[in-house]
């Protein structure tokens, strides 16, 4: 009888030293707080930096940022708020909180490399940050960095700022790698007795395919990031052609800089997903608990999350449609493109239908939830327009194109973040979250999206371009352009300080919230099972957890409760496992083939 | 538990079960070594990107390729010799990986001196190939190739050759540690228990580091 048997029986080392239990932890939990709230200090930076670039656009004077400050506030925002916010916090943070927890493992696979991930983690951040003290400050490349001009002279930050960038990037790459594959380690291997992969929640398949796809995307940029920092240290000619600068003739020779758009973009894609997969899992997950009703098809939503993480490895190129593609390839990728648009459709379907006859509990997490639906179809569907090419090269170099990117991809994963938080809180703290402030948060924070978000669109409609650090006197901009950016300055101001409500409500609840009991919501799933709440080192106390069930036995018509845990066994509640096929479970004491090498390297010890 | 099947079921479908069966998806796979084969997935992909990225640099640059088997070549008592250099290295690589298979062997056949031994002596073939990367490398630097430049054509060159070898020598340096460490882990008798899937695990790895030589070989000097 492999590691459950040991995990059972053995005892476990509790570290007792301080630094040893809080700081170079090697508890998931305690990393995946440590990963969370490093995410959420270097996003409110982020969200400082676009408070400043709001003022130059609404009300130039009065800041009276230069083109280079604006570009460098641009791009460090969109590279934190991209990497170092939403891809650490859904896969370092959720995904480290919740794996071991929902699938009832003791921890990661590999404790100790999963420590050195977040650690690599900060040391990215602390190389990222440094480069707001360096001569020339941070790069103002643009978050996509494209050479040449992310290295030639005359680009922000083009002495150091550029090489902290490419520097932390290369050190966030092999952070991210050492924690997905704990990730997708644990998934596949460590999963408790009856816990099998077609009775896992969406949240960890979301995170499990999100890592698979980090592990193969991030490679891209990887290279991407060695080679231009070749070009810009040894002088080599990856990525650079041959360049006239200040009337001379450029050092390099010969370059592709088209090269490097393909390995960012077929990292960049991707990314997208890293990003909305975990979200898309969190969300069918909280929607499913405070509707009180199965997720409407489980199997076809699991189908969908693989089906979309598989597209986006072949739809890269649509964002190169001004690059000056093949139209051939232009027409295959747009196809593509839209193509996946299908099993994201079917997903958001499914979540209606998992509304549709619910019984609705209008929390706070759900108010996120519901906002993140309608917010992700609003910020999808302009997707398809800018997924077709001969729309998009009118709009892609203007503000439509920051509409539908912020909506898609910034406002609606933040939205599951919030969701989550609020959600998943008082399991993490033993306390729950301030309902008035999270709804006087929710509130400002959903009807302050539209109000930024609505207006760009119209405003890339009418020409205004993206990127510039100063729109006056252009011919082609209308004079309601800079008054309906005075008003998007003045909300995003409004939004960006009202989320100190909610950075608040985290600090207050921790030590003043009311207690919560181990399972507020009533949920199904194994994470709220836990002996302990919060769950202690180890999670499970003496005995693992046995899974009988899948996580949605919402309103089972033989159960006393409107809720049967995975944990109820089948002769207290019976089992209707119509909607998925029967699986093979591995019988309790046929596990002697994985002896030794199961056994989790926490009981080794 | 009420739902185990009574007979698994055979062929598609009974791999399908046993796949999304509970517990862990690759029976009888321990953590160590599917964590193993997953990084090097992902490592392939950090190859497969350097190569590609040195195909778009090859095929658009404007200025010709310089011709391998000319800068490759050694000249010997007045002989000039193309390739010599690298068929040694491969031929190296390879052994290395002979006798890596072998020590995985006497792994599982609990003969830790003899795995250990085997190991060290890997490590040796992959100290020997790092050391000709350098002679090669300094040759090279010695006829003028340079990261930026080269006389003998594209200066790309230069810069795909000294990264892409040098990261697999990074690489192999990696593996020769490994090797080492965990060969010094046997001896002092630290898998006695668990047993010795470990020699396998670095094993994996081993072979990974061989097969990608055998592509850049194939890319870099036999195009």
């Amino acid at each position: 009888m492999a590691y459950v048997h040991d995990a059972e029986h053995e005892h476990l080392h509790d570290p007792t030293a301080f630094w040893e239990k809080y700081i170079f932890s090697q508890d998931h939990k305690v990393i995946a707080i440590q990963y969370s709230l490093i995410a959420i200090g270097v996003g409110l930076i982020a969200l400082f930096l676009s408070a400043l670039m709001r003022m130059q656009i609404g009300f130039p004077g009065v800041l009276d940022m230069d083109s280079t400050e604006y570009y460098q506030a641009m791009t460090m925002h969109g590279m934190i708020m991209v990497i170092y916010l939403l891809t650490a916090l859904f896969l370092g943070g959720f995904g480290n909180y919740l794996i071991p927890l929902m699938l009832g493992a003791r921890d990661m696979v590999f404790p100790f490399v999963n420590m050195l991930s977040v650690w690599f983690y900060f040391l990215s951040v602390i190389v990222l940050l440094a480069s707001f003290f360096v001569p020339g400050g941070p790069t103002g490349a643009g978050w996509t960095l494209y050479p040449p001009q992310a290295i030639s002279q005359g680009t922000p930050g083009v002495e150091w700022g550029i090489i902290l960038m490419l520097v932390s990037l290369i050190i966030f790459i092999i952070a991210a790698t050492m924690g997905g594959l704990n990730y997708v380690t644990t998934v596949l291997q460590a999963r408790t007795h009856g816990m099998t992969l077609m009775r896992m929640p969406l949240s960890i398949w979301g995170i499990f395919v999100a890592t698979i796809l980090a592990l193969l995307a991030f490679p891209a940029l990887f290279v991407s990031g060695i080679m231009m920092l070749f070009d810009q240290i040894l002088g080599t000619s990856f990525f650079m052609p041959d360049m006239m600068q200040f009337g001379e003739k450029g050092e390099h020779t010969g370059g592709s800089p088209i090269l490097f758009q393909h390995l960012f973009w077929f990292f960049g894609h991707p990314e997208v997903y890293i990003v909305a997969l975990p979200a898309f899992g969190l969300i069918s997950d909280i929607i499913s608990v405070h509707a009180r009703r199965a997720v409407f098809g489980y199997q076809m939503m699991v189908w969908a999350i693989v089906v979309i993480g598989a597209l986006s490895f072949i739809v890269w190129a649509h964002h190169m449609y001004v690059a000056g593609m093949n139209p051939y390839f232009g027409f295959f990728f747009a196809v593509t493109t839209l193509i996946i648009a299908v099993p994201t459709a079917m997903k958001v379907y499914n979540w209606l239908f998992t509304l549709w006859k619910g019984n609705i509990h209008l929390t706070v997490p759900m108010l996120f939830a519901l906002a993140f639906i309608m917010t992700f179809v609003a910020g999808g569907l302009t997707g398809l327009f800018l997924g077709n090419v001969v729309i998009d090269i009118p709009l892609s170099d203007t503000y439509f194109v920051v509409a539908h990117f912020h909506m898609v991809m910034g406002v609606a994963p933040v939205l599951v973040v919030f969701a989550a938080i609020y959600h998943w809180y008082p399991k993490i703290t033993g306390r729950m979250l301030n309902d008035t402030i999270g709804k006087i948060h929710f509130w400002i924070t959903f009807i302050g999206t539209y109000l930024i978000y609505f207006p760009m669109h119209y405003l890339g409609l009418q020409g205004m371009p993206r990127r510039y650090y100063l729109s006056e006197n252009y011919q082609f901009i209308p004079e309601s352009a800079y008054a309906m950016n005075e008003f998007i300055t003045v909300v995003a101001l409004v939004v960006g300080i009202s989320q100190l409500l909610y950075v608040w409500n985290l600090g207050y609840s921790y030590f003043r919230g009311p207690i919560a009991d181990a399972n507020p919501w009533k949920a199904c799933s194994l994470e709220w099972c836990t002996p302990d709440t919060p769950p202690k080192h180890g999670n499970w106390g003496d005995a693992m957890p046995v899974v009988h069930r899948w996580p949605y036995d919402f309103a089972v018509p033989e159960a006393e409760l409107d809720y049967t845990l995975q944990t109820t066994p089948a002769s207290e509640v019976p089992v209707h496992e119509s909607d998925h096929d029967e699986v093979t479970l591995a019988e309790a004491d046929d596990s002697a083939k994985d002896d030794g090498d199961g056994v989790p390297s926490l009981v080794q010890s | 538990m009420s739902n185990i099947s009574e007979a698994p079921s055979e062929g598609m479908e009974g791999f399908v079960d046993d796949w999304a069966s509970d517990k862990d998806a690759f029976k009888g796979v321990s953590w160590g070594k599917a964590m193993m084969w997953i990084f090097l997935l992902s490592d392939t992909f950090i190859f497969s990107c350097f190569l590609i990225g040195y195909l778009a640099v090859r095929t658009t640059t404007v200025i010709p390729w310089p011709n391998a088997s000319e800068v490759f070549a050694l000249t010997i008592a007045g002989e000039h010799v193309p390739l010599l250099l690298i068929a040694i290295m491969t031929f190296v690589l390879i052994t290395s990986s002979g006798t890596m298979a072998m020590a995985v062997n006497c792994g599982y056949a609990r003969k830790p001196k003899a795995a250990a031994t085997l190991m060290i002596i890997t490590a040796l073939f992959g100290v020997t190939f790092v050391g000709m990367q350098v002679f090669e490398w300094s040759k090279l630097i010695e006829d003028g190739v340079r990261p930026w430049g080269n006389p003998f054509g594209a200066p790309q060159f230069g810069s795909i050759f000294f990264m892409v070898t040098g990261f697999h020598g990074f690489h192999v340096s990696i593996g020769v540690i490994y090797l080492i460490v965990v060969a010094l882990k046997i001896l002092r008798g630290d898998y006695e228990e668990r047993g010795y899937e470990i020699v396998e695990i670095t094993g994996l790895y081993w072979h990974f580091v061989d097969l990608v030589w055998v592509f850049i070989f194939a890319f870099f000097y036999l195009w």
